[in-house]
């Protein structure tokens, strides 16, 4: 497929988002094939909250396992890691999450521009970075970052997305390398998992 | 763009200059840290950046300011709070003597805030809270027992949530923006540096709580820090961490039994 030219070996997917992106959460995963060969990491701005409802409802939409991170869980390929409300999500060298609970940033704890930035270190050309739907600037920068580590950058289209401002300030922002809806990113998923 | 040997350099600084030890704090976010203060105070280069700190010792508070982090509330996590009052609080009520360590209490929030919970409990005149931490700055703002006042809507929402049932406002007197605690509260206290990178186990307790400190450490250093924690907790004593760490990677872990969906153990064994 056309997409795999894009990238070689992919070990991460990182997915950010805002306003609107749980609901393309909950179309994405059912499309993505079981079992999975990456790790998926999932980073969404929400309310403060210590419930662990929202692990439950996308694990409810498929067969791959879908886990709120904790403090220094390894990060086991196959697995979708979900960052929990008001920490930063960190990835270190050794493939282990840290959390981090400093102030915000882009007003935003978790942070998209954070974990972004986190997995180019750890990752480099072997990461796709993908931006969901959002009503501000977050995760730009990051995918910035992902881009001069050498990974590649998807931006959900912005007509598809119920608020398009992030997703469109990426686009004007930086290098972005796909810009598809929600079909065509379980697509392009499903082939980076298959590749490997 | 900092790199991984620059961390290295500024980290053997702090150590060779000043003793201070952060090589087994958690790397990615050590990293962050670092960067965020070395551009905050816009250093033409990263020389610049380790000079100052290798030549100025007033620098040095800031750096450690910077790479620690010092975010806290009063009754974070209310049900936490709760956990303690029924769960917790009751069990310690029949000692004679009641000793809690606030491992990394930083600014004091939460010291206070157990405070008031024991104080409630009718328990804080046989109570002593030791709080430590290994920046002596927020340890001089912990003592002062003031606080913001604009973060008291919270703060008296949290108590609420956690079960207290007085009028929050009656613990403080306002002043000028600031809130200063009834000095009652602060009897009981005794605030101490205490770096658990290096320094040992200075007493037993009946409960440690050391909340969002580990989530800075990697293995290694949590794995020690435990270890410290269980030769400071008495059998039947508690020990409470952050809402998303755990004992699960640690060897102490089967000396101690979780209690509930809070992150709180009790020694077995």
């Amino acid at each position: 497929m056309a997409e795999n030219k894009l990238i070689n070996a992919c070990k991460a997917v990182v997915i950010g988002g805002s306003a609107g992106s749980i609901e393309v959460l909950l179309k994405l995963l059912p499309a993505l094939s079981s079992p999975l060969s990456l790790v998926i990491m999932i980073v969404l701005h929400r309310k403060n909250s210590t419930d662990s409802s929202l692990a439950d409802l996308l694990s409810s939409r498929t067969t791959i396992r879908v886990q709120e991170v904790e403090d220094k869980d390894p990060v086991v390929p196959g697995t979708i890691y979900l960052a929990p409300a008001d920490y930063h999500l960190l990835i270190e060298k050794d493939e282990v999450f840290s959390l981090d609970d400093s102030e915000k940033v882009n007003y935003s704890r978790p942070s998209l521009d954070v974990t972004f930035e986190s997995a180019a270190d750890v990752y480099g050309s072997s990461l796709v970075g993908i931006l969901l739907s959002g009503a501000n600037a977050d995760g730009t920068a990051g995918l910035n970052l992902i881009k001069a580590r050498g990974g590649v950058l998807i931006a959900q289209k912005p007509e598809t997305a119920q608020a398009a401002f992030m997703p469109q300030h990426a686009i004007q922002n930086a290098p972005i390398d796909r810009v598809l809806d929600v079909e065509e990113m379980a697509v392009f998923i499903n082939s980076l998992s298959r590749v490997n | 763009m900092i790199e991984e040997a620059d961390i290295d350099l500024v980290l053997n600084d702090l150590f060779e200059v000043y003793g201070y030890d952060f090589t087994n704090y958690a790397r990615a976010s050590l990293k962050r840290r670092i960067s965020r203060l070395f551009l905050l105070d816009k250093f033409p280069s990263f020389a610049e950046f380790r000079y100052r700190l290798k030549s100025d010792p007033g620098y040095l508070k800031r750096v450690i300011e910077g790479l620690t982090v010092t975010v806290t509330e009063m009754f974070r996590d209310p049900l936490f709070y709760k956990a303690l009052r029924t769960e917790i609080i009751p069990t310690l009520a029949a000692k004679p003597f009641i000793r809690i360590w606030h491992a990394g209490c930083s600014t004091g929030e939460e010291v206070f805030s157990m405070a008031i919970v024991l104080k409630e409990a009718n328990l804080l005149h046989k109570s002593l809270l030791y709080a430590t931490d290994l920046n002596p700055q927020v340890l001089e703002k912990a003592r002062r027992g003031v606080f913001p006042l604009v973060q008291m809507k919270q703060y008296s929402e949290n108590y609420i949530e956690s079960g207290g049932k007085n009028d929050f406002s009656a613990y403080y007197t306002a002043q000028y923006g600031q809130v200063k605690f009834d000095e009652s509260l602060a009897e009981k206290m005794i605030f101490s540096t205490h770096n658990l990178v290096s320094d040992r186990s200075f007493n037993e307790f009946d409960l440690i709580l050391c909340r969002n400190v580990l989530i800075y450490f990697d293995k290694q250093l949590q794995e020690r820090t435990l270890n410290l924690f269980d030769e400071s907790i008495g059998t039947l004593g508690y020990l409470a961490l952050g809402s998303k760490e755990t004992l699960n990677f640690s060897s102490i872990k089967a000396k101690y039994r979780q209690l509930n969906k809070e992150k709180i153990w009790r020694k077995i064994s």
